[in-house]
């Protein structure tokens, strides 16, 4: 095998959270492996390194990516932005993560991050969400402590939420 | 009063670092650690002939290979029976590396160690080993039949067999009684596994340091203290020399109560020898083939009742199913034995189960643990009787109810925590009561009808439990005031997400006085509080609950004889509000707690403005006595313990109206309602919070997930993709309502919360579809396929 004479490795470029990171990665490396253990951004996690649980989810240019699907080299050059950068710049918190704290949508927090990113985009897309389209926006997202009762209530909180603050700022 | 706050929907104390990314979870440590990786076995029974390492040597980064000829004495041996039980003739636990046979599939046979964790699995998969194959025993009927063997020296595969018996109140044993009962029915009841299959899987993070040889381990486990003191034995390090800590944890469900974990031995023990931090992290695949499963039972039932369908006498035989080893002993098949009698005076009982060895990954507590196959059984008896007579199936219940004048009740069993089974306090009717009004269940039969016109059908079901919870032996909390006016809080026992800081936060607020916001709490991390038992059967919220409302109370006292001497009053003036202690009815007086804690420790030297008050020219001590008094110590700072004479028992009923298709046999919950007691409640949020995680498994369990084995042993569905855990879209809303019957056993009345939600879940559903269909639901989980032949079966 090639490993025993040393990987090639291929240096990329990322925006994480609005800033480029530099890493250097072999092309195997999951970009969830990339940002949790070459960025030191360990807020993103890993479930079931298939695709299946959401734990991993980051936003890639906006989007909802599972980033233990994807190879950090294929993403070279794009703009990701993980739990971390949730919070505005002053650390103040987003109407999704408010949200889920006042709802107590969270009990062990593994499987939080990923819900963060999913309904983060979910709400940028849908600002106010029928109970359906919830359950529909979040139901590729695995959580085994809450039976999704209160992050149910947290997504159409986090709506209220952004309504009222862009109700403020208008 | 501004610091009353037991018993107040509390925001969470974990969300802040949880919402943003901080947590900080096994995986997260330890960045620069090398990673483990283990070669686990493929077949479910087979001879080792022969490892062959040398392909592996050359990997890039490659640091060590190990195994179980490598290891030295005491971590080579066998990893503990944790829980020894006379009815265990026969318990058998693992090797940490496979000696010569491997008995599951997963079961681990090399360490490698490399520099990370894509270069282990490189080497890892390079490794051959030459098995030759033994005949895998699965399935626990074929088992029992003891043909072909698990261990060669366990006969008939049985590796425990228990009776217990309580003989009617006219001194019938419980078959006498059934033969002698107007009426009688007989049955028999399956229940697949499952498991705790929290979304973090195991994992344990080991430095050692060579300059003043101690080690700290970082585990993803429910038990800190009982870790720290395991690796200590099997590594021969003194004890103070060891420190274990749980960091954030995501998620346990009962699996991570096992221990120690071959790699918890393992890793520590190569960074050790190896001088460097190691780490290993476990994947999803390990997960399902390498940790622990539970529920696997069948169930034969004899039961006898009268007119009213009050039981007379009930026999129940149980083939559980624990898989290739028994680390944890029978308490899995223990509770379902004992707790099977939910919230019912039954006339006779006699229980016999046969704990059996299979080649499959071992069996141990999943939330509930054994609690829902004991009430799938009771409840399907319920339901059986009043089908029988003819009778409304939640009046079947009331006939057979212990009512709340006849606490304390003994059921006359043995408990799991070896003490007699007491129901110490309860209210079953009022529990019916209320549920019955929640989900409609006196109109139902007009909303069925009114479906039925419509072509759907729709039914109703019920089912009821009672959970012992807060187990012994014993939890302690150590309570620390400094000088700054913060409370420092810690326990010894874990946490998974259950909310332990912002609870224990709240009992400690409250006992004190103080605002919430100075409280800080602590668990599992042993250099804190070394002695602890851990977090599992519901037990956290009751026993470090009331330690630490315990350890306050010293606290408060020591406080106020202390605040008395400043003030010149009498400490039974004294009160703690917001952080200071005043004298009533005297707005004037008042002492900082921040001030007390500085007074409590005499000083020689002052660190600061505020300590300059404790020292020997401040003229603040008597010079009648010592500035430390006799029987005291300095330092506003408490320890208790709390160790119960028995268990609590917290109770619940819940009620589901399910929709079946006619045609493609989907089964969808329409109503899912929930009443439960668990005596006060120190945070109603929370507590809603556990029971929806545990209805969640519950439907999981009920209609989804299990763990299709084939007879040669393989685990077919061991992916996420496969074993089909419920997501948003499968779990209904769930209304629930709250009856707080207090426990007269513990100082603050509470009762366990944490597995509750679970545990009737399939009984539950089982009724009710059965109402819907007809047809006798009789195995769990049920899918729409097998519902299709359930209904071709019965001809409809």
């Amino acid at each position: 095998m090639s490993e025993t004479t040393g990987e090639r490795r291929y240096a990329i470029s990322l925006t994480v959270n609005g800033t480029v990171r530099e890493a250097t990665v072999p092309a195997r490396r999951l970009l969830s492996d990339c940002l949790r253990h070459e960025l030191g951004l360990t807020g993103t996690h890993v479930g079931c390194e298939h695709g299946v649980c959401g734990c991993c989810t980051v936003l890639l240019d906006g989007e909802p990516v599972r980033s233990c699907l994807t190879f950090a080299v294929t993403v070279d050059g794009r703009e990701i932005t993980t739990v971390e950068g949730l919070a505005g710049p002053g650390g103040e918190l987003s109407p999704v993560q408010r949200a889920f704290t006042e709802c107590h949508a969270l009990q062990c927090g593994f499987c939080t991050p990923g819900f963060l990113c999913t309904v983060t985009a979910l709400l940028r897309d849908n600002p106010a969400p029928t109970e359906d389209e919830v359950l529909e926006g979040i139901s590729g997202n695995l959580c085994r402590c809450t039976g999704y009762q209160n992050i149910v209530k947290a997504v159409h909180r986090a709506a209220e939420l952004t309504a009222e603050a862009e109700g403020g700022a208008a | 009063m501004t610091t009353k706050l037991f018993g107040e929907r509390v925001q969470r104390r974990e969300d802040p670092r949880l919402i943003t990314g901080q947590g900080r979870y096994l995986d997260d440590l330890g960045q620069d650690a090398l990673a483990a990786a283990f070669v686990r076995s493929p077949h479910a029974h087979a001879r080792i002939r022969d490892i062959d390492v040398s392909a592996a040597v050359d990997v890039e980064g490659l640091v060590a290979v190990y195994t179980w000829e490598d290891l030295p004495e005491r971590v080579r041996d066998p990893l503990p029976l944790l829980i020894p039980h006379p009815a265990l003739t026969h318990g058998r636990t693992a090797y940490p590396l496979a000696r010569d046979i491997v008995r599951h599939v997963g079961e681990p046979v090399v360490m490698v160690v490399a520099r990370d964790r894509y270069l282990a699995e490189d080497a890892a998969s390079l490794i051959t080993v030459d098995y030759e194959l033994l005949k895998p025993v699965v399935g626990v009927e074929e088992a029992a039949q003891g043909v072909h063997l698990v261990h060669e020296d366990v006969p008939g595969n049985v590796g425990a067999h228990m009776i217990q018996e309580v003989p009617s109140a006219a001194g019938l044993g419980a078959r006498e009684a059934i033969d002698a009962a107007p009426h009688t029915l007989a049955f028999r009841l399956d229940i697949e596994r499952s498991a705790s299959m929290p979304l973090e899987g195991r994992g344990v993070y080991a430095r050692w340091d060579a300059d003043d040889r101690s080690l700290r381990v970082y585990s993803s486990t429910q038990t800190s203290t009982s870790v720290r003191m395991a690796v200590a034995a099997k590594l021969g390090l003194p004890l103070p020399s060891v420190e274990v800590i749980a960091p954030d944890v995501g998620g346990g469900f009962g699996v991570k109560i096992v221990h120690p974990w071959p790699e918890e031995v393992l890793v520590p023990w190569a960074a050790m020898l190896l001088g460097r931090e190691v780490k290993w992290t476990e994947d999803r695949r390990e997960h399902f083939v390498s940790s622990a499963h539970e529920r696997g039972q069948v169930q034969h039932v004899r039961v006898g009742f009268d007119d009213e369908g009050r039981v007379l006498g009930l026999d129940v035989t149980i083939l559980h199913d624990h898989g290739a080893y028994t680390p944890y002993g029978i308490i899995v098949p223990i509770i379902t034995s004992t707790q099977l009698l939910g919230p019912y005076r039954i006339g006779a009982y006699r229980v016999e189960f046969s704990s059996i060895y299979t080649n499959t990954v071992q069996v141990t507590p999943y939330r509930g643990a054994g609690r829902p196959q004991a009430t799938f059984c009771m409840e399907r008896t319920m339901d059986k009787i009043a089908a029988h007579l003819g009778k409304d199936r939640a009046a079947v219940r009331e006939a057979n109810f212990i009512h709340p004048d006849e606490f304390p009740y003994d059921q006359g069993l043995i408990f799991q925590d070896g003490r007699p089974l007491i129901y110490d306090s309860g209210d079953y009717p009022e529990s019916l009561r209320v549920l019955k009004g929640l989900i409609g269940w006196d109109g139902f039969a007009e909303q069925k009808e009114r479906a039925a016109a419509e072509g759907r059908r729709i039914g109703i079901g019920l089912g009821c439990y009672v959970e012992g919870t807060g187990v012994g032996p014993y939890e302690g909390g150590h309570v620390q005031v400094t000088s700054d006016g913060r409370v420092h809080v810690s326990t010894g026992l874990t946490s998974q997400g259950q909310g332990h800081e912002t609870v224990f936060a709240q009992i400690a607020a409250t006992e004190l006085g103080v605002p919430l916001d100075r409280v800080s709490v602590v668990t599992g991390d042993t250099r804190r509080f070394g002695y602890a038992v851990g977090t599992f059967a519901s037990r956290a919220a009751v026993m470090s609950g009331n330690a630490i409302a315990l350890a306050c109370r010293k606290v408060r006292e020591k406080a106020l004889g202390i605040a008395a001497d400043a003030l010149e009053a009498d400490p039974r003036d004294l009160t703690i509000e917001d952080g200071e202690v005043r004298v009533a009815g005297n707005p004037g007086a008042s002492i900082p707690l921040a001030t007390v804690a500085v007074l409590s420790n005499p000083l020689r030297y002052a660190f600061d403005e505020e300590a300059k008050r404790a020292t020997q020219f401040s003229g603040a001590a008597s010079m009648d006595r010592p500035p430390v008094a006799e029987g005291e110590e300095p330092g506003l700072e408490g320890r208790d313990y709390y160790s119960p004479v028995r268990s609590t028992f917290a109770s619940g009923m819940h009620a589901a109206i399910v929709e079946t298709d006619p045609e493609t046999a989907e089964i969808r919950i329409l109503r899912y309602a929930v009443v439960h007691d668990c005596g006060r409640l120190i945070n109603p949020m929370i507590v809603e919070g556990q029971i929806h995680g545990g209805v969640a498994q519950g439907v999981g369990g009920a209609l989804y997930e299990r763990m299709a084995y084939d007879e040669h042993g393989q685990l077919l569905n061991a992916s996420f993709m496969d074993f089909l855990m419920p997501y948003a879209t499968e779990v209904p809303l769930i209304e629930t309502a709250h009856l707080e019957t207090p426990s007269p056993l513990n100082p603050l009345g509470i009762k366990g919360a944490g597995e509750a939600g679970v545990i009737p879940v399939s009984a539950v559903i089982a009724s009710a579809i059965e109402d819907a269909e007809g047809i006798a639901v009789d195995r769990m989980p049920i899918s729409p396929s097998e519902l299709h032949d359930l209904r071709s079966r019965a001809g409809s």
